[in-house]
């Protein structure tokens, strides 16, 4: 049998489809802890981001700080991380959270640098515009800069949700589920269609996150620069 | 709270060398052919602007594939050998080169170009004297992002056994026997590895364009 055929083979296997090891349940375990590693990474980026880019202070030390995160492999910070929380809590403090503290610190840099990078670039002179038509500083941000960085800030929030989906997989060699559970099998009971059954669904994974980024990214420009960017004529 | 075994560390000092030494070389292969490859590519997307869009859209595509399924589902096809490391790790160094360099050429002034035009360079001499010393800041850029990611990546390859895997032998490991001793033994050293190379390179970065602004870098991903 070659590659394809078992693949096929192993997605038409009923008994690959229920149960706590059926693709129902590890892509839910895959999207949850996506999902909850996404949201604590936005918590802490989001607004670190917007303060440093709306103010413009202490740049430098944030964003050297997020370049040597994304420096730190994720496989190390798994190691690093799991006995100290395993000892906290042997059962969730061994499975679930050296993953999700793993892949925050994967999703915080991007996300983080392109919020500071997406205000800081907004045009000067258009907020002493807004400055001077009397808006305060909290009405700028909200009504100027923001508007106008979100386009960036929407990229490096699709970037950091793209690598936390492919990343996550890790948390499979050690005790984590999710989609990486059946890379992780399939190599230890040498089962290709099972390796390339998970490869499929990581992959079909990934592509519906970047489709739904690209229609929020359509949904959160504003109509003002939609118009500006369309060709002329 | 975490027992640390010191005796065993200081008994283990000369594999945690042969491990670094292979760890640094996995990442040297792969971010030199990586490179060779991307400049390539980079060169025909730039001459030739209808490839431009599907080769840096395929190199996209090629980065969402997880570092664990390519490992994985490369075995099956060419064993358990060096080509299975580093395949995936020129990969991976491919979208950021390719990336870089690619806008590295793009952000050359047209005007400059065709000032080297008028004083009738040909095309080569153009690429070799203007363009390739003008996409410089952005190329090194682009070297310090693949090696330090590709450093990272190295440890993943540990899954395909002992053979290969740099430090991230020691975690896999240190994970299976329940000896924190031995993943800290890998994971603090592959961490310093990266970050070791991250300020190498950033420093090469300021020497080789001292009139670049410190690097900021924009998710582009």
């Amino acid at each position: 049998m070659n590659i394809i055929s078992e693949t096929i083979a192993w997605f038409a296997d009923p008994a690959h489809w229920s149960g706590p090891n059926g693709i129902p349940t590890r892509m839910g375990e895959h999207i949850a802890i996506c999902v909850v590693s996404m949201v604590i990474a936005l918590a802490i980026a989001l607004p670190v981001g917007i303060y440093i880019g709306h103010t413009r202070k202490h740049t430098a030390i944030a964003v050297n700080s997020a370049n040597l995160w994304r420096a730190l492999p994720s496989l190390a910070v798994i190691a690093i991380v799991l006995p100290i929380t395993a000892r906290i809590d042997p059962q969730l403090g061994f499975k679930v959270y050296p993953t999700i503290i793993a892949m925050v610190v994967l999703a915080v840099p991007p996300i983080l640098v392109n919020t500071y990078s997406g205000l800081a670039g907004v045009d000067r002179d258009i907020l002493e515009a807004g400055r001077g038509q009397g808006m305060g500083e909290r009405h700028i941000l909200s009504g100027v800069e923001l508007p106008l960085a979100v386009g960036v800030i929407t990229v490096g929030v699709r970037s950091a949700s793209i690598q936390v989906v492919a990343t996550a997989t890790l948390g499979a060699v050690f005790g984590f589920g999710g989609l990486g559970r059946y890379l992780v099998n399939g190599m230890s009971q040498n089962d290709q269609g099972q390796i390339f059954g998970g490869v499929v669904l990581v992959a079909g994974l990934v592509i519906v996150v970047e489709l739904l980024f690209a229609l929020l990214q359509r949904r959160l420009t504003p109509r003002g620069l939609r118009l500006a960017q369309q060709p002329a004529g | 709270m975490i027992d640390i075994d010191w005796s065993w560390m200081a008994d283990h000092l000369d594999e945690l060398f042969g491990r670094t030494v292979q760890h640094i070389w996995l990442t040297l292969i792969a971010v030199f052919i990586g490179f060779l490859i991307s400049f390539l590519l980079a060169i025909v997307a730039v001459r030739r602007r209808s490839t431009y869009g599907p080769i840096l859209g395929v190199s996209d595509i090629l980065y969402t594939i997880p570092s664990l399924a390519l490992f994985a589902a490369l075995v099956s096809i060419t064993g358990i050998t060096l080509l299975t490391v580093e395949i995936p790790l020129v990969m991976y160094t491919l979208v950021i080169f390719v990336r870089n360099i690619a806008t590295g050429f793009d952000t050359v002034p047209v005007e400059v170009l065709e000032a080297a035009n008028g004083m009738g360079y040909t095309r080569n001499q153009r690429l070799w004297r203007v363009e390739i010393p003008l996409a410089v800041p952005l190329i090194v850029a682009g070297l310090r992002l693949a090696t330090v990611s590709t450093i990272g990546l190295v440890t993943v390859s540990s899954i395909l056994g002992d053979t290969f895997g740099g430090l991230g032998f020691f975690i896999l490991e240190g994970y299976h026997r329940g000896f924190p001793t031995e993943l800290y033994f890998g994971a603090i050293p592959s961490i310093l590895l990266a970050v070791v190379f991250d300020f190498l390179l950033t420093r090469m970065q300021r020497v080789v364009t001292p009139w670049a602004q410190p690097a900021s870098g924009v998710a582009s991903i």
